[in-house]
């Protein structure tokens, strides 16, 4: 998923052909508080406009309970986004959304439900109620963690190792698991460190997260090539499903492949490899 | 429908384009425009900041529209948002 500042036209008409597989659109953190009214009117017209079907559009809107989150939501939801993302959310602001989205999508003859949205959580609160966040709305269809402004929040300094947001990726790939939405990790700030990307997001990997965020175009492939299942885990993975449906055929309840034994454990993280290998076109639909 | 102020939007980035409006004191609508592809795209240029102002319903309007390239979308969103800051 790639930020792109949503005041900057030459970057919004360029963000479909980046590489990401999501790009977010911002009206947020990377808009001055005098461009607000711009921005929006400039991303609204870029959705018209610009054909983003290569990629999920997704728009950062302001907080809802600032002066500009209602009016964000008013007049993104009109050109039908896929996905908004909330900042700060929590269950209150994600139900207020959602009831917002209910009436915008009934007013503009769209599918109900169809505007789906992200929460990023990014408050001590947010992060300790991320569970009922992400039930507050049945639009929820993943969870973007925000670490630099959850460090702000807990009043601790935010480092490139990143154990200080240990608990709180943990928490979030967790509840996302549990609820079956994705996780996505925060952002790797310093655009010019690749050794210590690659690090940051092989660690949100083995921790359960689904996906990562970027902040400039540069992070895309190696996001990928760590998110991305290994040619070997892809044949070992097709194995276990190939041996299953075998094993289900001949009625047998138990199965092994080289001597260890296919349970339920190993048959998901296989359909899971799988799924992850064909989004990523690594192996045929 | 009339503006009441001097408003921008817009800047002189590339593929961006400057927008000032300033009330006119007839009720006609003027239009000064620079742009790096005058020769070729002037009269486009034009036709999208017109069409804007007329689709919005502003008479006496004076608009003064630097062009770096902006693509339609861009010229017709600066022209909005100058629109709505002058009202």
């Amino acid at each position: 998923m790639l930020f792109m500042p949503g005041n900057n036209p030459s970057m919004l008409q360029d963000a479909a052909i980046l590489g990401a597989d999501s790009i977010i659109l911002d009206l947020e953190d990377a808009v001055s508080l005098t461009e607000k009214d711009s921005a929006r009117i400039l991303v609204r017209e870029a959705l018209k406009t610009i054909d983003f079907s290569q990629v999920e559009l997704v728009v950062r809107v302001n907080p809802m309970d600032t002066e500009f989150g209602p009016l964000d939501v008013d007049m993104i939801a009109r050109v039908k986004p896929d996905t908004l993302l909330i900042p700060k959310a929590n269950e209150e602001q994600i139900k207020i959304v959602d009831t917002m989205l209910d009436k915008i999508e009934a007013e503009e003859g769209y599918l109900a439900g169809s505007i789906k949205i992200i929460a990023l959580i990014e408050t001590a609160l947010g992060l300790e109620n991320v569970y009922n966040v992400i039930q507050a709305s049945n639009r929820i269809v993943g969870v973007l963690l925000g670490g630099e402004d959850l460090t702000s929040d807990l009043g601790i300094e935010r480092t490139k190792e990143g154990e200080e947001i240990f608990y709180a990726r943990n928490k979030v790939a967790t509840a996302c698991r549990a609820l079956k939405v994705d996780s996505i990790d925060t952002p790797f700030t310093d655009t010019n460190d690749f050794e210590g990307l690659a690090k940051d997001t092989a660690k949100a990997k083995s921790l359960g997260l689904t996906g990562k965020s970027a902040i400039n175009p540069r992070q895309i492939e190696i996001i990928h090539s760590v998110f991305s299942p290994t040619e070997a885990e892809l044949k070992h993975a097709l194995k276990v499903l190939e041996v299953m449906q075998q094993a289900e055929k001949e009625g047998k309840g138990v199965c092994s492949l080289e001597g260890k034994m296919i349970d339920a454990p190993v048959i998901n993280r296989a359909r899971n490899t799988v799924a992850l290998g064909r989004s990523l076109g690594l192996l045929e639909r | 429908m009339r503006i009441t102020k001097v408003a921008k939007a817009g800047t002189l980035e590339s593929n961006d384009i400057l927008i000032m409006v300033m009330s006119s004191k007839s009720d006609r609508v003027e239009l000064e425009l620079e742009s790096i592809v005058l020769q070729q795209f002037g009269d486009v240029i034009e036709r999208v900041i017109l069409h804007k102002v007329q689709e919005m319903g502003v008479e006496g309007i004076t608009i003064k529209a630097q062009d770096k390239g902006a693509l339609d979308y861009t010229i017709g969103a600066r022209v909005e948002t100058a629109i709505k800051r002058a009202i």
